[in-house]
C-alpha cells in the first residue's frame, strides 16, 4: 500500500516525497566504515560463536548465519547452528567493543592505515 | 440534485452543539481534546455522543492540549481521521506541535472557539489565538454564526484530506458569542453529510509492514527548504480546491462558499472588512445606512489562510474608503487582517484610503452604532495611518 | 523457539531479520543498537515504533537515510508517550473497522531527557489512560544529543555543561529522579529496570512486557562514551560495572511485586565505576573525595531498600 520512492541526490522540491517521509532502511546506503581508524582482526580458530560480539556491536556489523554442518572454531571444536561470519567492513566503525568483550580474545584491534593516492 | 430533496431539520443549537453535531456526522476515528473554556461544550457533547454509541469514535481524554494535538497528529500519521478542538491558551500550548502536523502533511481538523490570549487571563472572545498561529501552515477558516461553523467543519475535512492539499485546518467560531449563543441551525442528513466527506483514504499507513516507512526524519540544511516549499505549494492548491469543495457542498445546502462574503459591495463607496460574528452586526449597520441612501458595503473574509489576495483586490478595487476591523493586535506592527487586506491592494494603480481599527479584545462588545460611526468616518474621509480603537475607554 | 541463551537469541534474530539496520550515525561504541535489536526481537508481532527527539531519533533518521526497517514515527521531543497513545488509539479504531488486520505491538522510545524531564507529563497521561504500549527509556543520564546538558536523570556528582564542576561546584548536587517508582505509582502491570550489557535479562523483560496487556515501562541504562568520557570500547564494561556496584540495580515490578534480578555477591566499590569516566574526574581530588563516600552510602542504602521491598512484596503482601 505504501509507495514512497528512495530519494535521488539533488532532487528538487517537486521530486521529493511530501512531508519528508522515507522508505525503510535507506541508511544501508550510508557506509559508516569510512569512519574507522582501527579495524577488528577476527581469528575464526579462536571463536566459540558465543554471540557476545554479535549482540554488542553498535552497528550490527557482525553478520550471522545458521550453519547445520558446523564450522571449526576454538580448540578445533565444531560449532553448529548460528555462527558468526567476517565483520562487515562497510559499516564497522572500529569501536573495539567486540575485541574488549570477546571471552577467547578471538578479535584484536589493529590500526588501520589508508593509502592516500 | 436540488436542495429541496435533501433531508434537513432546523434545530435550535449553540455553536458548540453545531460543531459537535458536525463532528458526529464526519465520523472521525480518533478525537482527543482537552477542555478549555469556551470550547468545553464541544468536547462534552461529543463525548456523550460517543458514550451513547451515536458515533463510532475512539475518544481519548488527554492530560493537556500538547498531548491532545500529539495524539491526533500521531493518529493521523497512522492513517486515522483525527479531530480535536481548543481555544486560546490551549492552542498556544499546542504551538510546539502545530508546525509538525502541517510539516508532516497530516489532515487534522480542529475547531477553535476563539478566545483571548493571556495575560491578563480572559475567557472571552477575540481572535488573538488563531492570529498568533497564522504562519504555522494550518488552513484557517472563520465562521460568522453557528450555521457557518457547522458547514465549515465539513469543508475543512474535505479540503484537508484532498491529496493535493494534505494540510491541517482549524475552523474558528467566536468564543461564547457563537459557541454558547443559541441560533436556529439547519442540520443536514447524516448519510448525505458523511458521503460528502467520505472515509479518509490515507496516502500512507504506519501499519503497512510489507513497505514500512519512516515518518518525521531529521532534515538538515540540504533538504528542509524543499519540504517547506512543498507546504507552500499545498497552500496554493488549497486556495483553488477550497472553491471546488465549496461547489460540491452547494449542491447539498444550496448556499455558496466563496472565499469571502460580499454584502452590498458592488457599488459601495465605503466598505468595512470584518470577520466572524461582528460581520452579522455590521450587516445590520449596512442595512440601516443603505436605507438612508448611503453607499456602504461589507466584505466578510471566511478563508483566512491561505489568503485570497487577488480576489480581495478585485472585490475592493472600486471602492473609495475601506475600514478593516481586527479583533486582535499584532503588537508592534499593523493588525493582522488589515495587513493582509492592505497587501492585496498594493498592485492597484489608484491607492484606496484604508483605516485600521482594533475592537472587541477580551470580549469587549461591539454595537451597531459603533460600526455606523466607522462608516461615517470612512464616508467623510477621516482616514489616517494611525490604528484606531473601537469601544476603548480613552 | 524458546530463547534461553544469547546464542538462541542470535538464532532468532538471524531467522527474523533486524528491524534496525546499519548505516545509522551513532557514536562509535554506543549501546543503543544492542538495546534495539534485543527489545524489538522480543516482539512476536510486527512493531510500530514511536520516537521522541533525541540521540536515537536524530542519528537514525538523517534524511534521506533511515536505519529503521519497521514503521516509525517521530513528532517532537515532548511527546513520545502521547504520540504512542495516538498511534495506539488509531490502531484500535482502524482494527475495529477492519482496515488494519494484523495484531501489532507499539513501542515508544525516549531518552532520559524526553522521559524524565520534558516528556514526563505525556508519559504520566499515557500510563494513566492505560494505552496498550511499551515505553522504553534509554537512559544515558543527560541530554547527550546536544552535548551533555544535565537532566533529571544525571547522577549526583556528575559534571555536565549546564551544571559543570568547577572551583566551587562539584557538578550536580541533586540526586537523580527515581522514575521507576514514579511509573510504578501509576499502577501499571509491568515496570522494569534493565541494563544494556545484560542481553538476556533485557530480552526476558521485553518479552514479559510484550506478553502483558496495558502500559509497560522499561528503563535501560545506556552508557554514553562521548559524554561520560570513556574510550569507546568500554561501553559494555561500564554498563556491567554499573550493576556490579549496585549503582544500577536490575529489578522488575510485576503488578506491584518487586523482584531484584541480579544480586552481586560482593558488590564492587563505587569508585571502580566512577574512576573510568571523566564526568566524575573532579570527585577524585582530595577536597572532593568525601562526596564519593556520600554516593557509596546512598547506593548501599538504596539497594538495601530494594531488597527490603522485594521481601515485603513477596512475603507480606505489600504492593508498590
Amino acid at each position: 500500500m505504501n509507495k514512497v520512492n528512495k530519494v535521488k541526490p539533488g532532487a528538487t522540491w517537486k521530486e521529493l516525497p511530501i512531508g519528508g517521509t522515507l522508505p525503510a532502511a535507506s541508511a544501508l546506503d550510508y557506509k559508516t566504515g569510512a569512519w574507522r581508524s582501527f579495524v577488528p582482526k577476527f581469528d575464526p580458530n579462536q571463536c566459540t560463536h558465543c554471540m557476545i560480539c554479535v549482540h554488542y556491536c553498535p552497528v550490527m556489523a557482525i553478520p550471522t548465519e545458521i550453519n547445520e554442518n558446523g564450522v571449526k572454531g576454538w580448540k578445533d571444536k565444531i560449532y553448529k547452528g548460528v555462527v558468526r561470519l567476517e565483520t562487515n567492513l562497510d559499516y564497522c566503525t572500529g569501536c573495539g567493543v567486540c575485541a574488549e568483550e570477546c571471552p577467547t580474545e578471538a578479535i584484536k584491534m589493529e590500526r588501520e592505515t589508508w593509502e592516500v593516492k | 440534485m436540488s436542495k429541496v430533496s435533501i433531508k434537513s431539520k432546523r434545530v435550535p443549537l449553540t455553536g458548540a452543539e453545531a460543531v459537535a453535531e458536525a463532528m458526529r456526522q464526519i465520523r472521525p476515528d480518533v478525537v482527543a481534546a482537552y477542555p478549555i473554556t469556551p470550547q468545553t461544550p464541544i468536547v462534552e457533547i461529543f463525548s456523550k455522543f460517543a458514550a451513547d454509541g451515536l458515533v463510532d469514535t475512539e475518544v481519548v481524554t488527554p492530560e493537556s492540549e500538547h498531548s491532545a494535538i500529539s495524539i491526533v497528529t500521531a493518529a493521523s500519521a497512522a492513517g486515522a481521521r483525527a479531530m480535536s478542538a481548543s481555544a486560546s491558551q490551549g492552542l498556544a500550548l499546542m504551538v510546539e506541535v502545530l508546525p509538525a502536523t502541517s510539516g508532516l502533511r497530516l489532515p487534522v481538523v480542529m475547531a477553535i472557539a476563539n478566545r483571548a490570549l493571556s495575560a491578563p487571563i480572559n475567557i472571552h472572545c477575540d481572535h488573538s489565538d488563531m492570529m498568533a498561529v497564522r504562519d504555522l501552515g494550518w488552513i484557517e477558516i472563520f465562521s460568522e454564526n453557528a450555521q457557518e461553523a457547522y458547514e465549515n467543519m465539513f469543508l475543512a475535512v474535505r479540503l484537508s484530506e484532498h491529496p493535493d492539499v494534505l494540510l491541517p485546518s482549524m475552523v474558528g467560531l467566536d468564543g461564547f458569542i457563537i459557541s454558547h449563543g443559541v441560533e436556529v441551525v439547519e442540520i443536514y442528513d447524516d448519510e448525505v453529510m458523511y458521503n460528502f466527506v467520505g472515509s479518509r483514504k490515507p496516502q500512507l499507513s504506519l501499519f503497512d509492514f510489507e513497505n514500512p516507512i519512516t515518518i518525521g526524519p531529521l532534515q538538515l540544511t540540504d533538504y528542509y527548504f524543499e519540504t517547506k516549499r512543498q507546504e507552500q505549494e499545498a497552500m496554493k492548491n488549497a486556495l483553488k480546491i477550497y472553491l471546488e469543495v465549496g461547489k460540491e457542498l452547494s449542491k447539498i445546502t444550496g448556499k455558496d462558499y466563496p472565499y469571502f462574503e460580499k454584502y452590498y459591495l458592488d457599488d459601495a463607496e465605503a466598505v468595512v472588512v470584518v470577520m466572524s460574528s461582528t460581520a452579522g452586526t455590521a450587516k445590520d449597520a449596512v442595512d440601516e445606512l443603505r436605507k438612508e441612501g448611503k453607499k456602504v458595503g461589507l466584505l466578510k473574509p471566511k478563508l483566512f489562510r491561505p489568503f485570497p489576495y487577488d480576489e480581495i483586490k478585485e472585490a475592493l478595487k472600486n471602492c473609495k474608503a475601506i475600514g478593516v476591523l481586527d479583533r486582535a493586535y499584532s503588537f508592534g506592527a499593523s493588525a493582522p487582517l488589515y495587513t493582509d487586506i492592505k497587501n492585496s491592494l498594493y498592485d492597484l494603480s489608484q491607492r484606496i484610503p484604508i483605516q485600521s481599527y482594533v475592537f472587541g479584545l477580551g470580549g469587549r462588545d461591539i454595537f451597531k452604532h459603533q460600526i455606523k460611526d466607522v462608516f461615517w468616518e470612512l464616508l467623510s474621509g477621516k482616514i489616517s495611518k494611525e490604528e484606531k480603537c473601537i469601544g476603548l475607554r480613552e | 523457539m524458546e530463547v534461553k541463551t544469547i546464542r538462541d537469541l542470535a538464532q532468532l534474530q538471524t531467522d527474523i531479520g533486524l528491524k534496525f539496520v546499519a548505516g545509522h550515525r551513532m557514536c562509535a561504541g554506543c549501546g543503543i543498537s544492542s538495546i534495539l535489536r534485543t527489545v524489538l526481537s522480543a516482539s512476536k508481532k510486527p512493531v510500530v515504533v514511536v520516537n521522541a527527539t533525541g540521540c536515537l531519533e536524530v542519528v537514525s533518521t538523517i534524511y534521506p537515510f533511515t536505519a529503521w526497517n519497521t514503521p516509525w514515527l517521530h513528532v517532537t521531543f515532548v511527546n513520545a508517550a502521547s504520540s504512542a497513545s495516538g498511534v495506539e488509539t488509531a490502531y484500535r479504531a482502524l482494527k475495529k473497522k477492519g482496515i488494519v488486520k494484523e495484531d501489532v505491538n507499539i513501542v515508544a522510545f525516549g531518552g532520559d531527557g524526553g522521559t524524565y524531564d520534558i516528556g514526563i507529563q505525556a508519559l504520566s497521561g499515557a500510563l494513566e489512560r492505560e494505552h496498550n504500549f511499551l515505553y522504553v527509556c534509554y537512559d544515558n543520564e543527560g541530554y547527550m544529543n546536544t552535548g551533555h546538558q544535565r537532566s533529571g536523570a544525571t547522577p549526583f556528582g556528575a559534571s555536565s555543561t549546564t551544571q559543570p564542576a568547577g572551583k566551587i561546584s562539584i557538578g550536580k548536587k541533586e540526586w537523580r529522579k527515581d522514575l521507576v517508582k514514579i511509573v510504578a505509582g501509576h499502577n501499571i502491570p509491568y515496570v522494569a529496570q534493565a541494563n544494556v550489557y545484560n542481553i538476556m535479562d533485557l530480552f526476558k523483560k521485553a518479552q514479559k512486557a510484550f506478553d502483558t496487556e496495558g502500559p509497560k515501562f522499561l528503563n535501560v541504562l545506556m552508557p554514553c562514551t562521548t559524554n561520560w568520557g570513556f574510550p569507546e570500547n568500554l561501553t559494555m564494561k561500564i554498563s556491567r560495572l554499573a550493576t556490579e556496584t549496585n549503582f544500577w540495580p536490575l529489578f522488575e515490578i510485576e503488578k506491584g511485586v518487586l523482584t531484584v534480578n541480579v544480586k552481586p555477591k560482593d558488590r564492587k566499590p563505587i569508585e571502580e565505576f566512577l574512576k573510568l569516566q571523566s564526568r566524575f574526574k573532579h570527585l577524585f581530588k582530595e577536597e572532593n573525595k568525601h562526596f564519593i563516600e556520600v554516593m557509596q552510602k546512598k547506593v548501599d542504602e538504596d539497594f538495601e531498600n530494594l531488597l527490603k521491598l522485594e521481601k515485603v512484596t513477596h512475603e507480606e503482601g505489600v504492593r508498590i
